[in-house]
């Protein structure tokens, strides 16, 4: 199967696709880079000029630099967290001998259908509105105070949303892992003495292993970019409570029309979604080889 | 049509030297067979001569015009391969039709020669049924199907036959060898099955390694193997090889006995070799017995079938002098 | 699962798993409810489960006030176009990968991969510049253009998944049979992975249409996707709980139908064929 000309075949086969890609990747980010070391301000078209390291001076040492970033890591890894325990935990429940296992599968996996905006407004105002939600029904079912959740608890809100989201993916890829591990496996672990816990942690865990290791890969790709959540819900707030560098970025640039910081934030974010990415494709490039 | 010349072909993937240097002239109208151990780059040969692969060095003729660069859609030939690798979306017309389609022919055309074709593989009535429907003879039949369709220069078959089972293998042998001369087309056969080998080629390659042993018909393989390994390799049970000083006794370096090439006595002969009966298998027809030679080692011999010895018998064997192979230190016949 | 469960923890199971199923549908069944309550009944301070008087006022007064028709139009246009220009850079790019790999496939596809990893932020900036000078900002074509780059990896990884899972073999088969390349791509190699390619379509249509950075970002109205109508309902509050409701399942119904059909090839999908 590789003939000269199959081989040439397949270069020109593929130069579209890699030479958009590296268009897409390239162009946009050598821009950024510019712009993140000029003075350019939408609102003050007079800053003009060299602004060396300025916009980064300007960016990292605003205090709400560190606090995005902090709530990046805070969103990405929450969700990371209850999105793998909760869904192997969901998984496990959900392989049993259980009745209409076919329709919880459809019900279960229909948030992740759910688009980002409309899912933050329905907990918005559906659940987490302290006068008319849902929650705030409940609390005061129970005599308690209702809780003004974006105000009180802005990143655990964002979390709860995303991670609403995405938990039927993570059980889904999960339940479908455990639905390929063997009966026969399962058996002879029986049959081998090992109670239910021995059994999960050397056979069960060890089986899924890799697709826990996909749903880290592909929810860490968007988890990284929650944009849309946040807007619709805190706006980033109250202050920068529940901005994340994404949304940052976009505060700075757009909302604010600095493209120089948007710009030097912005190189920021991709500084360390290339940190995360690096780790991330070590541990997956070797699972990944089909 | 349809003569096939290769001239100092070599092949490597990466590093790797598959074929070090063939050359090979393959008459037109000939049925010649590709044999060897497995991994010794028959299929790698015929995918070079199909042009899936490229050459690394040499050149291939097809009717005397020089095919080495040529994509395989422009070489004219057809293959059946060991998957049979049907269209599994089309139907059984469609994927005969395939080639007929892909040459624009005209489509009444198509279907005549789809018919014929249909009606002399014996698949007339399953011309609308997919692939995954036909069982494993048929599935062969319609690969062979597409392949005569387009009338190619040359058919290359590469172990069309090991995914069945072994009766229909027999029968399957029959109707290619029956196609090869109703067609009189060139046919290329692989296999590492010796006995497909030995009855249907009207010649044979015997490869190694990457490398032409012996060229020729199958009873000149068997008569004057060149070598110690076409003597090995060709005959079934495989021949007996004999070294140190007993093969000294005949000036060689070894000497190779045929399993039908002895004669067996239970008293001692003169000139006879001593040994005990380990296992006897009897097939009926003959007898293969698997006889410890005191000094020797283990011996295959083929006594017909009423022969009946058991475990732990002694027998005595004496080659037939007039068919004994010798070979040299470097395993070259003499 | 054919051990001897007793009837006992079977129902105790099923019990358990509906639970918490119904849990986690919980909010998009109370969409689905509220769109059809009376804004009054929806913000009473003792709430109702099941619509009192059933009502599709909300629904035309959403249709009035953003024009859900032109937006869902929109939607379509978008997340369909920008996929099968995915779809057609991408077949043959995979078919490459997948039937003429080289030693450097896997990093190019992990290169692909990595792109994903770009976050949209960093180059939110010059892509609002370049749009904003090309004229592209608020045009269709524009957003299509976008999105068909971000998800050109995923399509591209997905559809190599699938061709490789096509002997090669019946590519070759079709060569000798005289195929050129494009004859061995669109009739031999596309109808036989017309199951992945649906999945990989399904999949990018849904991605597409629930994205909600750049339609919302690049648009302002005329060009504006589901996405960017339901944002526009969330500033205003009060009286607005039924409305938002029905805005909601408006802008989220055909993706969920869509998803609930295809939900198994979609998990496979997802994971780039990596969990079977
Ligand atoms: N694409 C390839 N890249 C690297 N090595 C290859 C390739 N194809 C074949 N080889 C190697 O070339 C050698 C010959 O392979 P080939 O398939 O021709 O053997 P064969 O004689 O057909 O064996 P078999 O009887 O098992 O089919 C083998 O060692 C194989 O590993
Ligand atoms: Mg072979």
């Amino acid at each position: 199967m590789a003939t000269a000309q199959t081989r040439t075949l397949s270069r020109i086969m593929m130069a579209p696709a890699v030479i958009v890609l590296l268009i897409w990747m390239i162009v946009p980010l050598v821009m950024t880079l510019w712009f993140s070391f000029q003075n350019y301000s939408l609102i003050n078209p007079m800053m003009t000029g060299f602004a060396g390291w300025a916009n980064y001076v300007y960016v990292i040492g605003d205090p709400s630099f560190i606090q995005s970033l902090v709530n990046t890591l805070i969103l990405v890894g929450g969700v990371l967290l209850i999105t793998i325990i909760g869904g192997t935990l969901l998984a496990l429940l959900l392989d049993q001998p259980i009745w209409g296992q076919g329709i919880l599968r459809i019900i279960v996996i229909s948030p992740f259908f759910v688009m980002p905006p409309v899912a933050a407004l329905i907990w918005k105002n559906g659940f987490m509105h302290p006068g008319y939600g849902m929650l705030a029904h409940l609390w005061k079912f129970f005599g308690l105070q209702p809780i003004d959740w974006f105000n009180q608890y802005p990143m655990f809100s964002v979390i709860v949303i995303v991670a609403w989201q995405w938990l039927p993916f993570a059980t889904l890829i999960l339940l479908t892992a455990l639905q390929s591990l063997s009966e026969e496996q399962r058996e002879a672990a029986e049959m081998d003495g090992a109670n239910a816990i021995n059994r999960f942690y050397h056979i069960i865990l060890p089986h899924m292993a890799r697709a826990i290791t996909i749903v880290i890969l592909i929810q860490t790709i968007f988890l990284l970019g929650i944009f849309a959540e946040i807007r619709v819900t805190t706006g980033g707030g109250p202050g920068y409570a529940s901005t994340n560098i994404a949304f940052l970025v976009f505060r700075t640039g757009i909302l604010s029309n600095d493209i120089g910081a948007g710009s030097a934030g912005g190189v920021v974010a991709v500084v360390i979604a290339n940190i995360v990415a690096i780790f991330l494709m070590r541990a997956v490039g070797k699972n990944l080889d089909a | 049509m349809g003569s096939i010349s290769l001239s100092h072909v070599k092949k490597s993937f990466g590093e790797v030297q598959i074929i070090p240097d063939i050359s090979l002239d393959i008459k037109e109208g000939e049925f010649v067979v590709f044999v060897g151990p497995s991994g010794c780059g028959k299929s790698t040969l015929l995918r070079l001569i199909a042009g899936l692969e490229d050459t690394t060095s040499g050149t291939i003729l097809l009717d005397g015009v020089d095919m080495t660069k040529a994509p395989p859609a422009r070489r004219g030939l057809a293959m059946v391969f060991q998957s049979y690798a049907l269209y599994p979306h089309m139907t059984v017309r469609d994927n005969i039709a395939f080639p007929l389609k892909m040459a624009k022919a005209p489509k009444e055309v198509i279907d005549q020669k789809v018919e014929y074709a249909a009606r002399t593989l014996n698949l007339s009535s399953y011309l609308d049924r997919r692939p995954r429907a036909l069982s494993g003879g048929q599935r062969q039949r319609v690969a062979i199907g597409r392949a005569i369709v387009r009338e190619p220069k040359a058919f290359l078959f590469d172990e069309p036959l090991s995914n069945l089972d072994a009766a229909l293998r027999v029968n399957m042998r029959l109707e290619i060898t029956e196609l090869h001369q109703q067609l009189k087309t060139t046919m290329i056969y692989v296999t590492h099955d010796q006995v497909e080998a030995m009855t249907m080629a009207d010649r044979i390659v015997v490869l190694n390694a990457g490398r032409v042993e012996q060229f020729g018909t199958p009873l000149d393989l068997y008569k004057k193997p060149a070598n110690r390994f076409v003597a090995g390799f060709i005959g079934s049970p495989r021949m007996n090889f004999v070294d140190g000083p007993e093969a000294a006794r005949y000036n060689a370096s070894a000497i190779g006995v045929r399993p039908e090439h002895f004669s067996l006595a239970t008293t001692p002969m003169p000139g006879a070799w001593k040994g005990k009966v380990g296992v006897a298998e009897q097939l009926g027809s003959d007898t293969f017995l698997h006889v410890h030679v005191d000094g020797l080692g283990l011996m295959t011999i083929r006594t017909d079938g009423d022969q009946t010895f058991g475990h732990g018998d002694d027998v005595y064997l004496t080659p037939d002098p007039a068919r004994i192979y010798r070979f040299d230190a470097a395993g070259l016949a003499l | 699962m054919a051990r001897a469960a007793s009837i006992q923890t079977r129902i105790g199971f099923t019990a358990l798993a509906w639970a918490i199923a119904l849990l986690l549908f919980a909010p998009i069944l109370w969409t689905i409810l509220t769109a059809f309550k009376t804004e009054a009944e929806a913000i009473a301070t003792s709430p109702t489960f099941l619509p009192r008087e059933f009502t599709l006022e909300n629904f035309g007064a959403v249709q009035d006030r953003s024009d859900y028709f032109k937006h869902a139009f929109n939607s379509i246009i978008f997340s369909v176009g920008s996929t099968l220009l995915g779809l057609v850079i991408g077949v043959p790019a995979a078919w490459a990968m997948a039937f003429a790999p080289t030693k450097r496939t896997k990093d190019v596809l992990m290169w692909m991969l990595s792109t994903k990893m770009m976050p949209a932020v960093g180059v939110l900036i010059p892509i609002y510049l370049i749009f904003r000078d090309l004229r592209l900002l608020d045009t269709l074509h524009g957003l299509t253009l976008i999105m068909t780059l971000i998800n050109l990896p995923i399509i591209i990884w997905m559809l190599y998944t699938y061709f490789k899972e096509i002997p090669v073999d019946i590519l070759e088969a079709a060569r000798m049979d005289g195929a050129e390349l494009y004859n061995e791509i669109v009739h031999v190699l596309v109808p036989m992975a017309v199951p992945g390619i649906a999945s990989t379509l399904l999949l990018n249509v849904i991605l597409a249409w629930n994205e909600a950075f750049w339609t919302i970002t690049l648009t302002s109205g005329k060009a504006g996707t589901l996405t960017a109508f339901i944002s526009s309902f969330s500033s205003p509050q009060g009286l607005f709980l039924a409305k938002l409701s029905a805005a909601s399942l408006l802008a989220i119904a055909p993706i969920l139908l869509m998803g609930w059909f295809s939900q198994k090839q979609l998990v496979r999908g997802l994971t780039f064929g990596a969990v079977k």
